[in-house]
Formats: structure tokens, sequence, C-alpha cells
């Protein structure tokens, strides 16, 4: 069983009040998450990650297609009881302590009312804010309630944790830190869904991942495969006879007796024999080490209000 | 587990207004009550009291409606402008089990509230009366009364905010308010015209909510009986009326996109 399954979802929001215009902020996405994987939704802001959680949250309708959680339709109130979520730059009730927020939701996830407190207490540990349990909210740093956003989508043990943008805002230590607890939560069987617009954490941490774009989804697939399509260039590296590959057309950086350029995989052949020809010795040929950046690049003219960012 | 968790989200509104000091109304309450003594003073005694109750309870009427359309308008929207409600119905919570527990939080914030107003009322009429009279037991019924349009007067402002902005939902609520407490003249004017200018009265004084026959401010004043067949009958009323609202801001809420 997979553990989403989106087919050719879709929304439309309408935007004005007299006149009314539309925004397609999602079209037909069709995804599949395997149980037990670690997925990064990634786009510039503005491409429809968020929309696309809304609607698996069933907190808006789309406006066309269909979605399923552990083979139930999210309309399926079964569903919310495997699932957690962590919104856009979470907000809490800031008249309560942490503690009180995460008894809160226990009782809404319907948790037992005798290990309420004392999962509270573990959640609160794990996320680092044991120290702040008895701490109203609104003295909270902004890193500190994405902790406490971390905290209260996990309360519950389900099966699959959705997170968006669970690392931005905060700084490198706190962000490796989510990382971190991302890797335990997916090594413990749990199912993570997490958005990004910061490509290095996803590149880190996902098994697969899906760019999307202005609502469209550009590719998905095991980050590997994804830059490998991107890539298809070698890094030539020789000694002596530096003038030996000047009939490619390539940019030859030459420091002392050895020469270094880029050249496509095709030329990979000819190159070999070039650089033996002028007497020339090959000391590397190796893939081009691709960055998930380049693909992202590739498939995201940075329009409008889109923003790519790579940290 | 659906009642467990309406109760948890009406302790939490409940708790919200508590910390958010809603409750300080009830000193400026006793204050009014204290700077209103001196009225009292030459008067004789029969009279001190008709004024007392008159008093006392439209400004327990006025302060309750004020926190119940204030809060009101704010118990929806704000938890969608603050994303709280992401987190909250991204869990097992039905919407509706949401807004009927938004609903009994606030009553329960005014069934404090009126609590403490009405034993600062009392005490203000043992001061001046030094004792309390058989017939004072009408001033619960009034109360509950009171306390019923509190209920039907939060019903109306969550089903008004369902679908405008918070002013305009305080507006709507504040207007029904007080429409609502002429309805039975406003029947008895629509019996003047004809016509299309009749109907579209009488609509109206159906359409809001009767608070006239749950007014027996004066009545309990002059010593008056509330009787059993009219307890029955307003009870009847709030219940009825406060589930129409509830449900049509229900059906508005169910189908909502959060955006
Ligand atoms: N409530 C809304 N009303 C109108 N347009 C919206 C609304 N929310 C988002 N959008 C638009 O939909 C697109 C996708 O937004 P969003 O899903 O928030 O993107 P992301 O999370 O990837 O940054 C954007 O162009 C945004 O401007
Ligand atoms: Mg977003």
């Amino acid at each position: 069983m997979s553990a989403i399954e989106i087919s050719n979802l879709a929304k439309t929001y309408q935007v004005g009040f007299f006149r009314k215009t539309e925004k397609a902020a999602l079209k037909n996405l069709t995804l599949e998450v395997h149980e037990g994987e670690i997925f990064g939704y990634l786009g510039p802001n503005g491409a429809g990650k968020t929309t696309t959680l809304k609607l698996l949250m069933g907190l808006m309708f789309p406006t066309a297609g269909t979605a399923s959680i552990l083979g139930r339709p999210i309309s399926d109130p079964q569903v919310k009881r495997s699932i957690g979520f962590l919104p856009e730059q979470p907000y809490f009730y800031d008249y309560l302590t942490a503690r009180e927020l995460l008894e809160y939701y226990a009782s809404l996830s319907d948790v037992p009312a005798k290990e309420r407190s004392s999962r509270a207490q573990r959640m609160l540990d794990r996320v680092g804010l044991g120290g702040a349990a008895n701490t109203q909210l609104r003295k909270f740093s902004k890193g500190m309630l994405q902790r406490a956003g971390i905290a209260q989508a996990i309360i519950h043990d389900p099966k699959i944790v959705f997170l968006d943008e669970p690392m931005s805002g905060l700084d490198p230590i706190g962000r490796r830190e989510v990382r971190d607890l991302i890797q335990e939560l997916n090594d413990e069987g749990k199912t993570v869904f997490f958005s990004t617009h910061i490509l290095s954490d996803a590149e880190t941490l996902c098994d697969r991942v899906a760019v999307l774009n202005r609502g469209e989804l550009q590719g998905v697939g095991v980050v590997a495969d994804l830059l490998a399509e991107t890539v298809g260039k070698r890094e030539v590296i020789w000694e002596g006879a530096s003038t030996a590959l000047d009939a490619l057309g390539t940019k030859v950086k030459i420091v002392g007796d050895i020469a270094r350029t880029v050249i496509d995989d095709r030329q990979a052949d000819a190159a070999i024999d070039a650089i033996r020809h002028a007497g020339g010795r090959l000391k590397s040929l190796m893939p081009v080490q691709g960055a998930l950046e380049d693909y992202f690049l590739k498939h995201t003219e940075p329009g409008a209000g889109a923003e790519v960012k790579s940290e | 587990m659906t009642t467990s968790r309406i109760g948890h989200i009406a302790y939490n509104t409940f708790r919200e207004a508590v910390r958010d000091r809603v409750l300080y109304n009830l000193i400026f309450f006793a204050l009014l009550l204290l700077a209103s003594t001196p009225l009292f003073g030459k008067i004789s005694i029969g009279l001190e009291r008709i004024v007392l109750v008159n008093l006392g309870l439209t400004a327990v009427t006025i302060f309750g409606m004020l926190i119940s359309i204030f809060i009101g308008i704010g118990l929806v929207s704000k938890e969608i402008d603050k994303k709280t409600l992401y987190t909250v119905l991204s869990r097992p919570v039905r919407r509706w089990e949401f807004i009927l527990g938004k609903y009994f939080g606030l009553g329960l914030t005014l069934l404090v509230n009126t609590f403490f107003m009405a034993v600062g009322f009392l005490a203000a009429l043992l001061y001046i009366a030094h004792g309390f009279q058989r017939s004072d037991v009408q001033l619960l019924g009034a109360l509950y009364f009171i306390m019923l349009q509190f209920m039907v007067i939060i019903a109306i402002t969550l089903l008004f905010s369902s679908f405008s902005s918070p002013m305009l939902s305080a507006l709507f609520a504040f207007g029904y308010f007080v429409i609502g407490n002429f309805a039975e003249e406003l029947r008895g004017a629509a019996n003047l015209l004809d016509g299309v200018s009749r109907a579209i009265v009488l609509g109206i004084s159906y359409l809001v909510p009767n608070f006239t026959a749950m007014n027996v401010i004066s009545q309990v004043a002059h010593s008056e009986g509330i009787t059993g067949a009219l307890l029955l009958q307003n009870s009847l009323y709030a219940i009825f009326y406060s589930a129409a609202a509830l449900s049509a801001a229900i059906l508005i809420f169910e189908n909502r996109d959060l955006k």
C-alpha cells in the first residue's frame, strides 16, 4: 500500500472580490509516496507546495482530482488518526505553556488521558524543549515555535508526518537538528513528507523528491537519478600535451603541467584518444558530481515572485 | 470521543478568555454598582430595590452581551488568521465539533462571568434591603433568561462571523440584539402597516430572536412572578433558535476553504 496517492489534483484560487480572476496554484498533480520513505517536495516560493499540503490535510477542497492516504480517501475522518502536520511558520495558542499545548493536542488526537502528560514531556525532551515545558508560548522564539510545532505533529505517534518548510527560519544548528529528527522519525518507520525551497536539506535526507514549479510537477524520482539526467558531464584531468583537447572547444584550465576541463559524456572516448595521441597522460575521468540545484535551476525559471534559494 | 473533543475545545476557549483577563470586566461591573449606590441614598426602600434590580440586571445583560459579541466574532476568525486551526483540523476533529466546542466554551465563560456578576448584584441588594424576600427567587429566573439570551447571541455571532468580517459580524450581532429586544413592539407596529412593508417588518420581527420575552427585568423589579410556562417557552425557544443558527454556521463552515 502506498502512503500517499495523489491523482490529478488541482486547485484554483478565486482572487479579488468584485472582479474575480482565477489563479491556478496547482495543476493536475499525480504523485505517489511509498510507505517508509522520506519524500522531499521541492519548489521555489509560490510553486504550490503549501497549497498541496492544505489540500491533503482537508483544510481546503480541491478544484479537481483526488488523493488518498494509507488507502483511504482524504475526506475519511479516519485518515487523521494516522497523520501529523506541521504548518508553514507555525503559530500556537500563546496563552498556553508548551506542556499545556501538547496535552491539548494529544486530547484532540484521542490520546488516552493517562498518557497525555508523559507523552507531552517525552516529545518536549525530544525536540529540545524539555526545559521550557512550563513557559508560555508567547515567550518562545521562532526556532522554539518550530520545535513545538514538530512536537505537536508527532505527539500522537502518527504513521505519516507532513512538514511544511520545517527548516526555514532556523539557524544552521537548528536546521541540522531538524534534519536529524526527520531521519530518526524515518528510522522508527514513519513516512515523512516535507516541503522545502532549500535544496541542500532535501539532498542529504530524501529517498525521493518531487520538483514543483508554478503548480506543475517537473519531475519525481530518486535524487541520484534526477541528478544523472541533469549532468551527463565528465571532468578530464591529464598531464602534458595541454592543447590535446582544444578541438573540443571546451575551456581548459592549466596549472603547471596539469590540464583540466569538463566535457560531455559522449565525448569521453574521443577525448581519451586525443590525449593519448598527443602524448599526454590521462590522470582522471570522473562524472561531474551534480547538485540537485542544477536540476532545480533547469526546471524552474525564477519568474515573477519565484525565488530559488540554496544555502 | 466526539464529546471529549468538543469538551477540550470548549475548555481551551474558556482558558483563553480567563488568561486574556476577560473577567476583568467584573471589576468594572463592581465599580459601576458601587458608583451607583449614592443614587439610592434618599429614596425609600421599596423604590431603591426597584432601581437597583433594573440597573443591576440591565448591566449584567449589557456586559455579557458585549463579551459575547466581542469574543464571539473572533472565535473562529482568529484561529483562521493565526492558523492555529490548521493544527486542530489536521487531527480527528470534525469541523462541526470545533464550532460546537467554541460555542460551549464561550457559553461557559459567560456562565462564570454571569455568576460573579450575579453574586455582586445580590450582595448589593442585600446591602440596601438588609435581607432577601421570598419573591427574590424570581431574580434567579431573570438571570437564567439573561443567560439564555447570551447563548442565542453567541450562536448568532458565530453564524455571522462564518461569512463576514469580524467588524461586520459585530455590527450585525449588535443590531440583532437591539432589534431582538423590540421584537414584540415590531410585531405590533407591523399590524399598523399593510402590503409589502407589513410583510417585511413582520418577517424581520420573527427572524430576530425574541428577546422581549426573555427580558423580565422590569417584572421582577416589581416582584411580579415568572410563570412556569414562560420558563419552558423561553428555554425551548432559545434551544431551537441557537440550534438553527449553529446549524447554519456549521453548514457554511464545513464547505469553507481555509486559505
Ligand atoms: N489564499 C490564496 N489566495 C490566492 N492565491 C493564493 C492563495 N494562497 C496561495 N496563493 C497563490 O498560489 C500559488 C501557490 O502558493 P503556495 O501553495 O503557498 O506556494 P508555496 O508553498 O510553494 O510557496 C502562489 O502563486 C500564491 O500566490
Ligand atoms: Mg509554502
